[in-house]
């Protein structure tokens, strides 16, 4: 079968792979394999200090503590992938869940999906302002959105005082409270992950199989498979993770809904950014925007389609948080939340230079920073050990990033 | 009117004088320039300029820092409108008013920074702007295949994969891209703004290679440069400015290297040292 395209130079394709593999670390790019390896290394300090930590039930958490995280890292992805940043992500997202919240009260009453689809038009527009503000007055997006921080803080302070609940709301509608505190069942949960492996890997497989019948480059049949085997041992591990009863006085198992939350952001934001036009212009506009706009690319179009995807994306974060906590109060802290999704896209990977990134970055990167947090509660160290291993782990990643980069541009 | 008194050893069959050359009688160039004028407020960067361009020919323009060089190849392209003359492509009288006009005419331009994206890989900088899909996704295999056809078909043999980074690729390498990517929009008139300028020996023998290459395909190119060496190597016909005006243009057979620094530096041909007149 791999007869045909034996021109390229893998003999024994699994030493072709090895030689590639260094060859792209050397060069940075080795992906998310260094990361994933710092992502190993925490997981064994941990469950070797206290051996909850890799229990089905402290893992479930982890990940739940991981999605505001992971959805606020994804919504500053399309900004950073331009070089631009949004620092009222945070603020944008605290927002949004309140209005959500304060609509789904029984004064209002609103139906749970109408309520979060106003507040996700509100963050959207939101995101759309800063893009607007920045691209039409030509400032530097991280001015502009910093007094969108401020004034979102104090948008968020207003609106909450005024509901008469002493700045804060909780959430009164089952359905919302369910987004993070009910799991699919186990039965469905496994339902979920066959049907998501099966899609992902005929996906995978097919465009190996096309690049190899139509004579490009392409890896050979047996790394597809192992491609696809690799995902497909990952997704049951993940599964039994979930359906393991992790209750301790009624039985509690299934994948949380908001995991399907972050899955279906990360397949979308990726499809977007790898399968079609806007995600391409928006790479290559944070590459080199002079480029794109020769190449006839209406840069500022894009440009705005990227603060409003982030405004969204901000949006769904801001709903799962809401959820997670029960209700939104003024005291959020915003600020460093965007703190820690920027240091989540750049943990994962993320260049803030523009033109780099990929929505996994985000996923990996939130992890890891909910990986440090959760570990080190459980160690019960003090909230000065955890800044400073974030702290840490944050530089450690860029420097790493950063000296493989340099590897590169010498070894041209 | 006054077509450039100037304009010695121009040996070109076409009617050159005057703007009275009406569409047909231009019959080989593919565009040709007509009295083109370009001023910035009080400042004239182009007087009067006639240049024709023919098709399947490498056409060299050369002049000092300041001659115009720059604005003219601008203006070809449609980033500045002229003031007053006119253009003539395939013997039409046509406006360019954008950068847009121009590439629909078949007009492509490779600026000297090439305008590249180094996070893209090549099939991608390649068809930036121009992306092939199906049913509105990326066709990257599509897109692949034709990349590597229009760089088999220029011989570009030095790029290993085609997926590599446009960051990673060499001077020549990156010059060839760029150069390709006008070829593969069906463009029929390529100006290149000095291609081989921070290029070494090897690569810059590769540049003249793929320009000849281009002319080969009855493709019109139109080259700045500075080096002379390129020049006379690669070209079929010569332009020189000087202060904006278009003191003289011909095959390149009319020129030799003394003549042409003292077109350049004097925009004139004092001495009778245009010795080898074909």
């Amino acid at each position: 079968m791999s007869s045909t395209e034996s021109t390229t130079d893998e003999v024994p394709p699994k030493a072709g792979l090895a030689k590639e593999l260094v060859k792209r670390l050397r060069a940075g790019d080795g992906g998310l394999l260094p990361i994933l390896i710092g992502l190993v290394a925490l997981v064994v300090v941990f469950q070797l200090k206290d051996n909850v930590f890799l229990s089905a039930g402290n893992l479930t958490n982890l990940f739940i503590q991981a999605t505001i995280f992971i959805l606020l890292a994804m919504a500053e992805m399309w900004v950073l992938l331009l070089g631009e940043i949004d620092l009222s992500v945070g603020y944008s997202a605290g927002l949004g869940g309140a209005v959500a919240v304060v609509l789904l009260d029984p004064q209002f009453h609103w139906p749970w999906f109408l309520a979060m689809a106003l507040a996700l038009v509100v963050t959207t527009l939101i995101g759309a302002l800063w893009g607007f503000i920045t691209i039409r007055l030509g400032l530097p997006s991280f001015i502009v959105t910093l007094a969108g921080l401020l004034g979102l803080e104090g948008a968020l302070i207003y609106f909450l005082d005024h509901q008469g609940t002493g700045g804060s709301v909780s959430v009164q509608n089952r359905e919302f409270y369910n987004l993070v505190n009910a799991n699919l069942s186990p039965l469905f949960t496994w339902i979920f992950v066959i049907a998501s492996v099966a899609v992902f890997s005929f996906f995978i497989f097919r465009k190996d199989q096309l690049r190899r019948s139509s004579g490009l480059d392409a890896v050979s049949l047996g790394v597809t498979v192992l491609k696809i085997v690799i995902l497909a041992l990952a997704s049951v591990v993940v599964t039994l993770i979930f359906n393991t009863n992790r209750g301790t006085f009624t039985t509690l198992r299934g994948m949380p809904y908001a995991i399907l939350v972050d899955f279906a952001m990360l397949a979308a934001g990726s499809f977007v950014l790898t399968r079609t036009r806007p995600g391409r212009y928006i790479y290559a506009i944070g590459g080199n925007s002079e480029a794109a706009r020769r190449a006839g690319i209406n840069v500022n179009r894009f440009r705005l389609l990227a603060f409003t995807l982030t405004g969204f994306t901000a949006g769904v974060a801001g709903l799962l948080y809401a959820s997670r906590l029960g209700g939104v109060s003024s005291g959020i802290d915003g600020g460093n939340l965007v703190l820690l999704a920027v240091a989540s896209a750049v943990i994962g990977g993320t260049s803030l230079f523009g033109g780099r990134g990929r929505m996994v970055y985000a996923v990996i990167g939130g992890l890891v920073i909910a990986t440090i947090y959760n570990g080190m509660a459980l160690l019960n160290l003090p909230a000065a050990e955890q800044y400073g291993a974030t702290a840490l782990v944050l530089l450690v990643a860029v420097a790493l990033d950063s000296i493989a980069r340099r590897g590169s541009a010498v070894g041209r | 009117m006054t077509s450039a008194p100037e304009t010695r050893g121009s040996s070109t069959p076409t009617a050159v004088d005057g703007p009275v050359s009406s569409g047909a009688s231009s019959t080989s160039a593919l565009l040709s320039l007509r009295a083109v004028t370009k001023s910035f407020g009080p400042v004239q960067a182009l007087q009067h300029v006639d240049l024709d361009i023919p098709a399947g020919q490498v056409t060299a323009l050369i002049g000092d820092n300041g001659a115009g060089k720059s604005t003219l190849i601008k203006t070809i392209a449609g980033i500045y409108a002229p003031t007053s003359g006119d253009m003539y492509w395939k013997g039409e009288k046509v406006s360019v008013h954008s950068p847009r006009d121009a590439e629909a005419l078949g007009i492509a331009t490779v600026y000297q920074d090439l305008a590249l994206c180094d996070n893209l890989d090549i099939v991608e900088n390649m068809f930036l702007g121009h992306e092939t899909t199906k049913r509105g996704l990326l066709d990257e295999i599509q897109m692949e295949l034709k990349t590597k056809q229009v760089l088999g078909e220029l011989s570009v043999t030095t790029i290993k994969s085609t997926r590599q980074l446009v960051g990673s690729l060499s001077g020549g390498q990156r010059q060839s891209i760029a150069v390709a990517r006008a070829v593969m929009h069906e463009s029929q008139l390529v100006i290149m703004d000095e291609p081989t300028a921070a290029l070494g020996v090897s690569q810059t023998a590769q540049v003249l290679e793929l320009i000849k290459r281009l002319a080969s395909r009855n493709i019109a190119v139109l080259v700045i440069s500075h080096n002379l060496n390129d020049v006379f190597a690669v070209a079929d016909r010569v332009a020189v400015m000087h202060l904006g005006t278009l003191v003289s243009s011909g095959p390149v057979a009319d020129y030799n290297t003394a003549s042409a620094v003292e077109l350049i530096t004097t925009g004139e041909r004092a001495t009778l040292s245009h010795a080898n007149p074909a």
